[in-house]
């Protein structure tokens, strides 16, 4: 202690606290902060399962009949690959209001989801979520999608599908963790600010080509750490961090004198 | 012990390296140049390397640029890549030649990705470099008399330096570097008058064209290295010319430097931070990927990607572009004139270039100086240079996160219109904010500065004397510490002759007197004024006088202490 209490007054103390008291902080956050519960399991027929699920989950916003509520829209004739897009991702059910509903852990699980899909589906006609073979990058021709990405997606998602912000504090989101599966409904229903690539503007022959294109993406990278794809900006931060940093102490340790 | 004898073999020289300096000394003086360049002496200081670090880097780019132009093809003649080579995101697409060979050398070529990516890193730390040193003469003063001169020359380096990158990142003809060739285009065209006129001649015809990548090959790779080459010489020539600065220090004054000679300290220790400089630029260039164009894809106007943005070094003109409303366009008698554009692309830019340009002069107008310096300024000391650098890097920062509003905007869940309007604001609040705060930081250093002359530094040492008045024991400080802390002189704001003579005739070139005073007001009515010796003298022997009182105390703590 009389140790501790000689050294209260070192430089590095204040650095050292500091360090200490974000340690701390994150330790506390981490322990609770709020995780994502379970929902129930499944029972065997699934339009009863997924109408049960429904109203559990997401009557509150889209009302009982799923003809919707001045908060959240009717989902009637949205289809099951909207609603299997919005729940695998996590997006539904909306945890709060903010610019935009978040990806999250998914809080129904994927038999779940088809559940529910079916029974909104059952209530009208929209897109039906995509078969294997529709989504399967290898089918894909890379190149061509590529060229689709560019004209039609980097805008907003970055040319690699790193991501990039929209107004008022949404964004279109990184698509480097997205399933060939999600990548196709989101392009079939627009999901959010997205617009909708219907097979008259994107054919599936198109949106498997986007696919493959988006797959490819996620190859090493053959120039070494990618630094986020995010351009010249990172480029020039890290120019700055790693190369003026390093070059520096180079310069202080040259510069001293040796004697 | 063995030193002595090994001396004089070394310095016999062998017949033929004899009669090989006798040669060039008979010929092109070459005895008086080492003579006069082996002797020179440079002073110790880590800042004094950023220069190099740039000058370094810059034969790296030279290096790997011969590398480069030996693969790529300046041409937008239309080409297919071919089905065969790789990246399979490109395979048969339509392409410029320019971005196919750039693609294929990165992907085909031995080692061509590595001296793209080291090629481009050194373009970044170049810049950066150039930045930093000038950073450093600015706000030592390093500027003043007799190098207001070297200073432009410095200056323009950095604006060729801008142009070098600009012309050398838009080669590759990816949708990014077609994107910044566009903004270009824009400003140009903003420009009353001539605009559109410029853009046809610069392009030859409609935007995009044919012609601009072989044009913009010829200014990357002749016209710009050629002037920046140049300019270096003339650079590095008014450094020997002028001798260098050094920081105020024991036995350094405006009339000597003190440091190591050229020849062997500073060649062997610039030749090893030439290797450092390679390695850096080097590992960088291995591990760290940069302008990935197949990710961008080649170039049509009719993309843009998000995250569409320039080099660091020009992201200042794209925030401002950002920043600024849109609504300012009007359309006079059928013309249009494009504030939207003019204001952020070519007077904002002009505002900061040419008071960073002339700064020399204006401060050297104001305090109407004529000795030479060559001792720096400690920051501090000159608070208003100072605060008014740090309030065009306060401008300059923000427009530079400005131009990243987007990745700000992912990165810290933030709204992008927020951040937009948040930027508009403090770009007209933040530099008068820092300038008063560096000012009154400087000032108060300054008045630390002069508390330590007087006083010594603080022991933490209370001391009772015998008559019950307590003290705190202050050491004071040695030679060295306060020779670099009195070495400056007093500045104050210039005193001018009155306006009419005795006989009430007007003075001629009163007014330019009068407006030299208000400049010479703003930077020097507000200081602390420097310890003077008859001061520091006074200071001393009250000092004295409390040691010996202090002494008997001292003891009596020291052995209970014990």
């Amino acid at each position: 202690m009389k140790a501790l209490a000689a050294r209260r007054r070192h430089r590095l103390a204040p650095v050292i606290l500091m360090a200490l008291a974000l340690l701390f902080t994150g330790v506390v956050y981490a322990a609770i902060a709020p995780s994502a519960a379970q929902a129930d399991t499944a029972s065997a027929d699934d339009l009863t399962e997924g109408e049960r699920l429904f109203i559990t989950n997401c009557s509150t916003c889209h009302g009982l009949d799923a003809e919707g509520t001045p908060e959240a829209p009717s989902l009637i004739g949205v289809g099951a690959a909207s609603v299997h897009f919005q729940i695998v991702t996590g997006r539904m059910p909306m945890d709060a209001n903010s610019p935009q509903a978040e990806a999250k852990p998914p809080q129904l699980d994927e038999e779940q989801a088809q559940q529910v899909a079916a029974y909104i589906a059952s209530l009208g006609p929209g897109p039906s979520i995509p078969s294997a073979e529709q989504v399967d990058p290898t089918l894909g021709d890379a190149a061509a999608g590529g060229a689709l990405f560019r004209t039609n997606c980097a805008m907003c998602h970055n040319a690699v599908g790193a991501g990039g912000a929209l107004t008022e504090g949404k964004y279109a989101p990184a698509l480097y963790e997205s399933t060939p599966t999600e990548i196709y409904e989101a392009m079939l229903t627009g999901p959010q600010s997205m617009p909708v690539f219907n097979d008259a503007t994107l054919t599936e022959e198109d949106k498997r080509d986007v696919i493959a294109y988006l797959i490819e993406q996620r190859e090493p990278n053959p120039g070494g750490l990618s630094l986020g794809s995010l351009g010249p900006v990172s480029e020039g931060l890290w120019v700055f961090v790693v190369g003026m940093g390093v070059l520096i102490c180079a310069a202080v340790w040259i510069g001293s004198r040796s004697s | 012990m063995s030193a002595r004898t090994e001396v004089p073999q070394q310095r016999k020289t062998s017949p033929t390296v004899a009669a090989g300096a006798d040669f060039l000394d008979t010929r092109v003086g070459a005895s008086k140049m080492v003579k006069e360049f082996a002797r020179k002496i440079f002073p110790d200081h880590w800042s004094f390397l950023l220069g190099e670090i740039a000058l370094f880097s810059f034969v790296i780019l030279i290096l790997s640029g011969i590398f480069l132009t030996m693969f790529f093809v300046p041409s937008m003649t239309e080409v297919h890549y071919p089905e065969d080579a790789l990246p399979v995101t490109m395979q048969g697409l339509e392409m410029s030649e320019a971005f196919a060979s750039t693609v294929y050398m990165s992907y085909h070529v031995p080692g061509g990705l590595l001296m793209r990516q080291i090629h481009h890193w050194a373009a970044l730390m170049f810049v950066g470099a150039m930045t930093v040193h000038m950073m450093r003469v600015f706000f030592t003063g390093a500027f003043r008399r007799p190098r207001e001169l070297n200073w432009l020359v410095g200056f323009t380096l950095l604006i060729l330096g801008l142009a070098a990158g600009f012309s050398g990142y838009s080669l590759p003809d990816d949708v990014l570097s077609g994107n910044g060739l566009r903004i270009a285009d824009g400003v140009l065209r903003a420009i009353p008058l001539i605009g559109s006129y410029g853009s046809y001649m610069l392009f030859g015809g409609e935007f995009p064209g044919t012609d601009i990548i072989p044009r913009l090959f010829t200014v990357h790779i002749l016209l710009v290295p050629g002037l920046i080459l140049a300019l270096i010489a003339v650079h590095l020539f008014l450094i020997v010319w002028h001798k260098h600065t050094q920081f105020p220090g024991p036995g350094r004054t405006d009339r000597n430097v003190v440091g190591y000679p050229l020849f062997p300290v500073y060649t062997a220790k610039a030749g090893g931070f030439f290797f450092i400089v390679f390695g850096v630029l080097a590992v960088m260039g291995a591990t760290m990927s940069i302008n990935n164009v197949w990710n961008y894809g080649p170039y049509d106007p009719s993309i843009v990607g998000a995250g569409a943005q320039p080099d660091w070094y020009m992201l200042f003109l794209e925030g401002a572009l950002r920043l600024m409303p849109g609504q300012t366009e009007y359309v006079i008698g059928g013309f249009t004139l494009s504030l939207n554009i003019l204001v952020p692309g070519v007077v904002i830019p002009g505002i900061l270039f040419t008071l960073l340009a002339l700064f020399p002069f204006i401060e050297g107008f104001a305090t109407k100086d004529t000795g030479e310096h060559h001792v720096l300024d400690r920051p501090r000391n000159a608070p208003v240079r100072t605060a008014s650098g740090v309030a065009i890097l306060s401008v300059f920062f923000v427009l530079v996160a400005a131009g990243s509003n987007d990745l700000i905007a992912t990165h810290f869940h933030l709204s992008l219109n927020a951040i937009t309007w948040a930027f508009r604001v403090l770009f007209f609040v933040l530099p008068v904010v820092t300038f008063i705060v560096t000012k009154r930081i400087c000032l108060s250093l300054q008045r630390k500065d002069r508390e330590l002359v007087l006083h010594g530094h603080e022991t933490g040492r209370v001391v009772r004397f015998a008559s019950g008045e307590y003290i705190e024991v202050h050491r004071p400080l040695d030679e060295h510490e306060r020779w670099v802390l009195v070495a400056h002189g007093p500045r104050r704001p210039l005193e001018i002759p009155a306006e009419e003579d005795s006989a009430g005739v007007r003075r001629p070139g009163h007014r330019r007197d009068r407006l030299r005073q208000s400049l010479s007001r703003f930077f020097y009515e507000d200081r602390v004024e420097p310890v003077t010796p008859a001061e520091l003298a006074a200071a001393h022997a009250h000092d004295e006088h409390d040691a010996v009182d202090a002494r008997p105390a001292r003891e009596t703590i020291g052995t209970q202490s014990h």
